[in-house]
């Protein structure tokens, strides 16, 4: 047995009595960069809103490190090292993206002394250049100080990785981080995962672009209808005719191919 | 300075520090429309302590701060539960309830209401003003301050980062409350007289109009909006009939013009960016 960080044991989820998540089960090994994939309303947000302590399981377990955290409330599963962005950019518009990504340290700062200590007032502030640095090695160094809502799609999308990473998480689940992005800006944030992913962050990313879950991620679970219809290496999705046919009639079975 | 700019900085000191009580919670995504009912509960318990208890004038200040901020923390509550025009309607039905408790009252005198001896020079009201800004400056911040507006601006997303949402609400709420007792308790020492009529509707409007119209994005927002609201009518003096009309011209243009607030955070930042270029983003670019 593989050591797995996150283990999604049985799960299902029912909206208004459909059935989008349906008994559901895979281990996240620790250390891997795992990939959620499928076709377009198959449950993979879904899969990450129930990790994240979005919405309640209707049935099942979800285990972190062995502990249970089926029943505990979102803001306590970031402080047991979950930490997610979101398919439509949730950044905060009014803050500036500096700001954001000091939001993504709150879990490593929650005492009343961290919380009542001023922001970005003295240079140096330990948590104001920790924020500016991550910016920085991810390539975002020229918009510290800019309200979010006023900066470009690709550079939002970045931010919310960022933001992501700076809780120091066990678990990295992005959801589809390299939508919209140009072809640099996908080089950019395939470098930043791997220097996370090296650093001992386990990665659960959703993603449509399969060039770039082939090049970053080693082992994939596919979902479709809220159904796991595949687990394994990444070297053999393309191969599984379960697989194939699920994406069928998808412009992503060219891709997958 | 004549007894009348005397009396006109005294009120823009009592509007502006009711400005920032109002602007704490709204910070943080709640809107208060019963800033009155909180200042009613300020300026009762200064007079009263520093007239029939007989207290120094400054000790009955932080006294009455503190208990308009207990009623505002055990509110907040109930009130906290309401959202977007809810809250409005509830905070609002809030400060009528105060103010049918007070009109009630025979020892603050009822409806005839409290006289008050000890007078507040504006040597006092001033600095205290000043503290309240500077405190709600500092507190905008600091990583409390930017719980405030993660809430503010998606609170789901602040709760899956780790913020507890509900303290971060009911803390601005309090304070919001604390901040209020102390514009209540320079009411009560400037004018030497609390009636409950004055603790009306009209107040809350208005103080909530200084901060949406002046901004709740950043801590000089409720200032800017205050100085505007308190310093435009004695500038439209010269037409009395038709200023309130001019007056609710300029709040409906503002509005339209700018709806995020006279000042937003673009502007400071741009701001900053004039007079200070490698300011506050300096540490980012090292
Ligand atoms: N909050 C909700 N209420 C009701 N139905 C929902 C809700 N969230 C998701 N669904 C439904 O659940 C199904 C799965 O949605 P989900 O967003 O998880 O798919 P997805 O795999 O992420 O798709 P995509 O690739 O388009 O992002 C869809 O049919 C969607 O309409
Ligand atoms: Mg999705």
């Amino acid at each position: 047995m593989t050591d797995s960080v996150l283990s999604f044991q049985a799960v299902s989820k029912n909206f208004s009595g459909l059935r989008v998540v349906d008994e559901v089960s895979f281990d996240v090994a620790r250390g891997s960069r795992t990939a959620l994939i499928g076709p377009n309303g198959a449950g993979k947000t879904t899969v990450f809103n129930l990790i994240s302590g979005v919405y309640p399981i209707d049935d099942g377990k979800i285990l972190l490190d062995g502990v249970d955290i089926t029943r505990l409330p979102d803001r306590e599963r970031i402080n047991m090292g979950i930490s997610r962005s979101f398919q439509n950019i949730r950044l905060m518009p009014h803050l500036s993206a500096i700001e954001n990504v000091m939001l993504g340290q709150h879990a490593r700062a929650r005492k009343l002394g961290s919380l009542l200590f001023p922001l970005g007032w003295l240079p140096g502030n330990r948590w104001a250049s920790e924020a500016a640095d991550a910016l920085a090695q991810a390539g975002l160094a020229t918009y510290p100080g800019e309200v979010v809502a006023n900066l470009p799609y690709g550079v939002q999308k970045r931010i919310e990785v960022v933001r992501a990473m700076m809780s120091d998480p066990k678990v990295l689940m992005l959801d589809e981080p390299a939508a919209g992005l140009n072809e640099k800006e996908t080089g950019e944030l395939q470098l930043l995962l791997e220097g996370a992913s090296r650093r001992g962050v386990t990665l659960l990313v959703v993603e449509h672009d399969m060039q770039f879950v082939r090049s970053l991620c080693d082992h994939v679970v596919v979902l479709n209808f809220g159904k796991k219809i595949f687990e394994g290496p990444s070297s053999e999705v393309h191969r599984d005719p379960g697989v194939l046919e699920a994406y069928l009639g998808s412009e992503a079975v060219g891709d997958a191919a | 300075m004549s007894g009348y700019w005397t009396g006109i900085v005294a009120i823009l000191c009592f509007n502006i520090v009711v400005a920032y009580s109002v602007f704490l919670p709204a910070a943080a995504g709640q809107l208060n429309l019963g800033a009155a009912g909180f200042v009613a509960i300020g300026a009762y318990t200064s007079g009263y302590l520093s007239t029939d208890v007989g207290l120094a004038m400054w000790l009955t200040i932080p006294i009455a701060a503190l208990a308009t901020g207990a009623v505002a923390f055990l509110i907040s509550f109930p009130m906290l539960r309401t959202r977007g025009v809810y809250m409005v309607l509830a905070t609002l039905a809030f400060a009528e309830i105060v103010q049918g408790i007070y009109i009630n009252l025979e020892i603050f005198g009822a409806a005839a209401g409290y006289p008050v001896a000890a007078f507040a020079e504006l040597d006092i009201i001033a600095p205290i003003t000043i503290l309240v800004i500077l405190f709600v400056v500092f507190l905008m911040a600091t990583r409390f301050g930017l719980s405030m507006r993660a809430v503010h601006d998606d609170e789901r997303v602040a709760s899956l980062f780790g913020v507890n949402t509900r303290m971060t609400k009911v803390a601005a709420f309090t304070l919001g409350g604390v901040i209020a007792g102390i514009g209540g308790a320079i009411w009560a020492h400037q004018f030497n007289y609390v009636e409950i009529q004055h603790f009306n509707i009209l107040l809350s409007t208005f103080v909530l109009l200084y901060v949406l119209i002046g901004g709740t994005q950043t801590p000089y927002g409720p200032l800017v909006g205050a100085v505007f609201f308190t310093l435009l009518p004695e500038f439209l003096r010269v037409s009395n009939e038709w200023r309130f009309v001019i007056f609710g011209v300029i709040i409906v243009l503002m509005m339209v013009v700018r709806p995020e607030g006279l000042v937003t955070r673009t502007l400071v930042e741009r701001f900053y960016g004039l007079f200070w270029r490698r300011g506050r983003t300096a540490v980012a670019d090292r």
